[in-house]
């Protein structure tokens, strides 16, 4: 499984990979946002954490439709596919690792720049990575099991997009609302910080199993 | 070792491609499927290796002691695909497979064994893209050499492959049934084996509602 997840990570820092797409798409959508608002810095620093979050969601969604398509395109998925059912799984779960690090935990990493973009505090801009840290695997787990329902699909993206959308919505409500939440005096951050936490490792218990069986049913 | 296929049944869609399909092998021996295109070749192969599942029938490998042993993880499989990474060196490919397919027995030959075993010493340092059709099916058989599995299950093994090469992959099935393995093949060449049994699928296919046919 080691040698799996070094794999991927390797192809995916590999020239065409998919690691920095993500980042560069990132720092376009929040780095326009700005433009568009105009220079009030308020207001800027009030939609911040929601404009970093919606950002970090739709480049996490790009290239989540290759998570088995390339490996299906060049034969490897049949024989990842010839496994037991345990193995099946777990080598999901270390695709969606793979994945993350590739491309979540670079959103993460890049969230303090594009928070000084939106003229964030660092406190406001340290619980928005907080909750990326926590929010973005529960998005690559989800994202599995689109990817593996289109994955015979020849241009899935969309539709991987949108089958998972509803079901990363909760992630991205209760992102946003700790990352509020930490900056709004009242408003305590722990509560919706862990049922993101939760959701996460839901996600990351659910999703591998849901995909595996996706991709057995999908094999022709 | 015996691998035994029972009464195996299998379709595309509603038509039904084969019926019936029984055969042994034990070690040392190999099949070779023939047919017309379409005749349901690769349907069996994928089959035999648990990525389809049959219409009826099964499929089961004994170990010598008689005790069934899982299907996938005593099988190579080399499908139509090559199985490799176009951005990862061919012996960062050879690796990974080794060590995702690694046997109980930790039986098997070294990357650059392998890669000499398909005359193509020289290529590990090169991205997998980089070479031709012909050499990147070859570094895909040397996959099953660099990780011992006793029963290859390969699918038009011989595409792109050039008359030398034929020969090659015809010593390295050989070498491998001389060592206990078995081999089932799906081509429309010939193999160059002496002594392999062979099995003709007639490629006329029916509805799967119609009355029954013998296909024997």
């Amino acid at each position: 499984m080691m040698a799996l997840l070094k794999r991927d990570l390797a192809i995916a820092t590999r020239s065409g990979g998919a690691a920095m797409l993500g980042v560069l798409f990132f720092l376009a959508v929040v780095a326009v946002i700005p433009f568009g608002i105009g220079p009030d810095l308020n207001l800027l620093a009030r939609i911040g954490p929601a404009i970093l979050w919606i950002g970090a969601l739709l480049a996490s969604l790009l290239g989540l439709d290759r998570l088995f398509q390339a490996d299906r395109e060049d034969g490897s998925l049949d024989l990842l596919l010839m496994q037991d059912w345990l193995a099946l799984v777990a080598t999901v779960f270390v695709k969606c690792l793979a994945h993350w690090l590739a491309t979540g935990l670079p959103l993460v990493l890049a969230a303090p720049l594009l928070g000084l973009l939106m003229n964030m505090s660092a406190l406001s801009t340290g619980a928005v990575m907080l909750t990326l840290l926590a929010g973005t695997p529960a998005i690559s787990f989800i994202g599995a099991v689109g990817a593996a329902i289109a994955v015979a699909l020849p241009r899935g993206g969309l539709l991987v997009s949108i089958l998972i959308l509803p079901l990363a919505i909760p992630v991205l409500i209760f992102g946003v609302s700790a990352s509020y939440a930490a900056v709004t005096d009242p408003d305590p951050f722990w509560p919706p910080f862990m049922i993101l936490s939760a959701i996460a490792l839901f996600f990351a218990a659910l999703g591998p199993v849901a995909a595996a069986a996706a991709l057995k049913g999908a094999s022709d | 070792m015996q691998a035994t296929a029972t009464k195996l049944k299998g379709r595309r869609g509603d038509s039904v491609l084969f019926e019936d399909v029984s055969f042994t092998l034990t070690r040392g021996e190999a099949l070779v499927v023939t047919g017309p295109n379409g005749a349901g070749k690769s349907t069996l192969l994928r089959v035999l290796a648990g990525l389809l599942a049959a219409d009826s029938g099964r499929f089961t490998l004994a170990g010598d002691d008689g005790a069934e042993l899982p299907v996938a993880e005593f099988t190579h499989y080399l499908g139509h695909r090559n199985a490799m990474k176009r951005e990862l060196r061919v012996s960062e490919n050879l690796a990974f497979w080794q060590r995702f397919q690694a046997p109980e027995s930790g039986r098997g030959l070294s990357i650059d064994a392998a890669i000499d075993a398909v005359e193509l010493g020289g290529v590990a340092h090169l991205p997998f893209g980089y070479l031709s059709a012909g050499q990147q099916r070859r570094i895909a058989l040397a996959r099953l050499l660099v990780a011992h599995r006793p029963l290859w299950l390969l699918d038009e093994p011989t595409a792109a492959l050039d008359k030398r090469s034929d020969q090659l992959f015809a010593d390295l099935v050989r070498a491998h049934l001389a060592e206990g393995g078995m081999a089932i093949a799906a081509t429309h060449q010939p193999l160059g084996l002496d002594a392999v049994r062979s099995l003709e699928l007639s490629g006329r296919h029916r509805a799967a509602s119609a009355s029954a046919e013998s296909w024997s």
